[in-house]
């Protein structure tokens, strides 16, 4: 009687409204949903830089410039990308007699918002206007403030004057605002912009977008539904709607995805490498799952203010006792390739006659001894005060993979005599203040996200170094001093000649490898688990995220 | 019994109070601030983007000073805009108070029917085969991380079976039906979690009761096991189960954090873990004092409750 009523009860249920209503069909034609694991907490593109935010936004709207699968920079909302070559950018004279420059982009001719109004130079005034208030909570202001001033062309055209002249002078990957929507937001108390602006108050208005999506529906913390834009100059994408679907924890993520309630993972926001070698072995055979390795290096950031890595012989030592090849191979299949600088060698600036450290444990001893490490009690070595080789080795609590890493590191050091203690903490604390503060005293393993080309200048020059008297600023958290370096980062960034800058990257890379502030480790890579009927998704590799190009996605289904 | 309900609703405000500046200095006690993490996150941001940040969003001034200036516009009804979630604090929490009440009052009202009879019923049996297997379902319960159970059902009944989805909100609009659907997992989750340590209660409580004097006089005067159990034992050993569904009262609006990560489900556990984690003060605030104050008032509920099961008791 009971099975029969609950039999009952799950019949009525189950019957109620069918499988397509809750979304567990998954042949439906024409509409893609995508699972990631973060919302973005405002779809204002000035305001906080979340990749969640610019994964959606890509979608809604494209910036002036990119970066392309192919790592070269294009335009996308503009026509012509400005040189000096073709004359749409000039260097002028600034009225403080310094060099600066003069950059001139046209809007695409058919760039229009969802709500009719066209793309103009009123925009990028307006943008300009916002970027560089101090009180709209940009969190970018350098940038703009740069932007001496905008200069209206007319309508579709307009030139930015900036302060200096640059390799990257060109790169401008400034996203436009509707100055019909957001002006008179912003011009009635620029202070509470941030919460009055429409992207977050009205996501739905057809005016916030003009690339091949627009927002139809977004309920924060749960989803965002995304319709075509009528308004959208260029090629028809795939799908009429799609819908990204949060769901931070990742095993739920894949239980989503292989019920049918999500068709694809997003690579920029989704499974770990390891999670995603699991997921391959178990059902490979369904879905197309790809690894691209870029830019987010993973590392070790030694403290150089600890006398023991103070010596570069320790540091030498530390990574020639290293496999880091084993590593790659048998914790991730080798998808994520060892690193040997802090420059990609998919960037056209990698140099790939830079030295490198194979695993040579032997000469990490001779090393040792010859730094004066010579006594060895316990399988650990010691000097001649008698003060042992230990170390303390930290990360993230709870990434699985950089525990696993860690474990590793410890055992390899642990057969040159080296003794490392593991304190990991959580991100919050690591990031928050022992690394931020330099309160670590020995290793600290994370990872850096960088753009192409993208100069150190916050990592690696001597002023970035954080103290309580620069109120923890900058990003040396090695504390590496060295004055070749700092003019290298300076000369890098107003060289223009492209053979020029790049010997000079050789020589960074060079310099950077010899003194070795920092241990290189791999190159972490994201997976993409796809459905094998989605086809034309390129993974980029840098920061710009595949759906930049959504409409060469095609639904094969 | 006015002057103790108007005595304990002023005791509890001070504790409201008290605990607003406790929650809001541990917040701010805690290591680096939103703008840590976004230099963290982004190389290009600039110590002077930094400093700039900082001042804006008030985070350059005493914790004090932040506190005095929120409970300020607090008491006149502005609770501030949630940073994470660019919105009103209560915009974004009304909504997850909502679904939260709906998930755990469900799951809750489950549990307590289901623990109840089969925690009698286990008493009136000791170390029978029925109490044997009742105590193994309710340490399986206590035992399953609700991580790892949710897994569990989600991967039988949305994966293999594919009968229900494997978690989120249904839509907007949705019917009856499809939103039980998205809710039927999550509940059980909970109830299978919550039920165990309920009914281990139910069971003490009522075999405690059984041993009493007036048992023994009830059945004496020759009433029947219904009437000696539901007329006197229940009564009675309701008033400790009643104390510890008072004190898991205040859990129905903070939230049930493990179930809504696994499930997607937009409630205040995942929300007021957010607002901690991303130091939006506000919104943690917020989230944190509303389960204080349904614990408090709950607990009152409870109090009250005592003079009818046990007219015994009163109030001076």
């Amino acid at each position: 009687m009971v099975m029969r009523l609950a039999a009952l009860f799950g019949a009525l249920i189950l019957g109620w409204a069918g499988p397509t209503a809750i979304g567990l069909d998954g042949s439906r034609a024409a509409e893609l949903r995508i699972g990631i694991t973060q919302f973005p907490s405002t779809l204002n593109p000035l305001i906080d830089s979340m990749l969640a935010k610019s994964y959606v936004l890509a979608m809604t709207r494209r910036p002036l410039t990119a970066y392309d699968q192919d790592w070269q920079l294009i335009c996308m909302l503009c026509t012509e990308l400005p040189t000096l070559e073709n004359g749409l950018a000039v260097p002028e004279t600034l009225a403080d007699g310094e060099q600066g420059s003069a950059v001139t982009y046209q809007i695409h001719p058919e760039a229009t918002w969802g709500d009719g109004a066209p793309v103009t130079s009123a925009d990028a005034v307006f943008t300009w206007e916002v970027g560089r208030h101090p009180k709209t909570g940009v969190s970018d202001i350098e940038a703009f403030r740069r932007i001496l001033s905008v200069e209206v062309v007319d309508d579709r055209t307009f030139t930015l004057h900036l302060d200096r002249i640059t390799f990257d002078y060109n790169a401008f990957g400034l996203e436009l605002l509707p100055a019909h929507i957001e002006r008179a937001r912003f011009e009635a108390d620029p202070a509470a912009y941030r919460n009055r602006t429409a992207f977050d108050t009205e996501p739905a208005n057809p005016g916030l977008a003009f690339g091949p999506y627009k927002v139809v529906e977004l309920v924060s913390g749960s989803h965002i539904v995304l319709a075509r834009n009528g308004t959208w100059w260029g090629a028809k994408p795939a799908f009429d709607r799609i819908t990204v679907r949060v769901i931070e924890n990742t095993a739920a993520l894949e239980a989503n995805l292989l019920s049918g309630a999500i068709d694809m993972i997003a690579g920029e926001l989704g499974v770990t490498i390891d999670q995603a070698l699991a997921f391959e072995k178990r059902h490979g055979a369904r879905y197309d799952i790809s690894y691209k390795p870029g830019l987010i290096y993973e590392h070790l950031d030694l403290n150089l203010d600890n006398p023991i890595l103070a010596d570069k012989r320790v540091r030498k030592a530390l990574i020639l006792a290293l496999d880091r090849e084993a590593v790659s191979e048998r914790l991730f299949a080798g998808r994520q390739p060892v690193a040997h600088t802090s420059v990609s060698p998919l960037d056209w600036v990698h140099d790939p006659e830079t030295p490198t450290y194979a695993y040579r444990p032997e000469a990490a001893k001779a090393l040792l001894d010859e730094a004066g490490w010579t006594r060895i009690e316990d399988g650990i070595r010691h000097n001649a005060a008698g003060e042992r080789l230990t170390l303390e080795l930290m990360t993230t609590a709870g990434n699985r993979s950089r525990e696993l890493v860690e474990q590793v590191l410890q055992s390899m050091w642990r057969e040159v005599g080296i003794e490392v203690r593991i304190r990991n903490e959580p991100a919050r604390v690591f990031f928050g203040e022992t690394v931020t503060k330099r309160k670590f005293t020995g290793a600290a393993m994370f990872a850096w996200l960088s753009s192409p080309e993208n100069t150190p200048r916050s990592t690696l020059r001597s002023d970035q170094v954080p103290s309580a008297d620069n109120a923890w600023a900058g990003q040396n958290y090695t504390g590496f001093r060295n004055a070749e370096m700092d003019a290298l980062i300076d000369a890098i960034e107003v060289e223009l000649d492209r053979p020029k800058r790049k010997a000079l990257w050789a020589r960074l890379q060079r310099l950077y490898a010899e003194e070795l502030p920092v241990i290189p480790l791999y190159w972490r890579a994201n997976a993409y688990v796809l459905p094998k009927w989605l086809t034309g998704l390129r993974p980029t590799g840098h920061q710009g995220t595949t759906t930049l190009w959504i409409e060469e996605w095609q639904d094969g289904r | 019994m006015l002057t103790y309900v108007a005595q304990r609703l002023t005791e509890s405000a001070l504790v409201l109070l008290i605990m607003s500046f406790v929650v809001y200095g541990l917040i701010g006690l805690m290591p680096g601030d939103p703008i840590d993490i976004m230099v963290s996150s982004d190389p290009n941001m600039t110590p002077q983007d930094a400093a700039r940040l900082r001042a804006l969003y008030g985070l350059d001034r005493p914790i004090v000073e932040r506190y005095l200036n929120w409970l300020g516009a607090a008491l006149q009804g502005d609770f501030g805009y949630s940073r994470l979630h660019a919105r009103p604090v209560l915009e974004v929490l009304l909504p997850r108070l909502g679904n939260t009440v709906l998930l755990m009052g469900l799951a809750f009202l489950l549990a307590f029917a289901l623990a109840l009879p089969a925690g009698v019923y286990a008493a009136l049996r000791p170390r029978g085969v029925g109490d044997t297997a009742i105590n193994l379902f309710a340490f399986a319960g206590i035992s399953l991380p609700p991580f790892w159970l949710a897994i569990l059902l989600i991967i039988l009944f949305a994966v293999a079976l594919g009968w229900l989805p494997a978690g989120g909100m249904a839509p907007s609009g949705a019917g009856l039906g499809v939103q039980v659907q998205y809710l039927l997992l999550p509940i059980a989750t909970l109830t299978l979690a919550t039920i165990g340590g309920i009914l281990r209660f139910v069971r003490a409580a009522t075999m405690e009761a059984l041993r009493q004097d007036y048992v023994r006089t009830a059945r004496a005067k020759g009433l029947s096991e219904r009437q000696v159990v539901f007329g006197h034992v229940l009564r009675n050993a309701m008033i400790p189960v009643v104390t510890i569904l008072a004190l898991n009262f205040g859990a129905l609006f903070s939230g049930a954090l493990i179930t809504e990560t696994m499930f997607g489900y937009l409630g205040m556990g995942k929300a007021i873990y957010d607002a901690i984690l991303g130091n939006d003060f506000n919104l943690a605030l917020i989230g944190l004092l509303l389960a204080t104050l349904t614990t408090l008032l709950a607990n009152l509920a409870a109090d009250l409750c005592y003079t009818w099961l046990d007219p015994r008791i009163s109030f001076r």
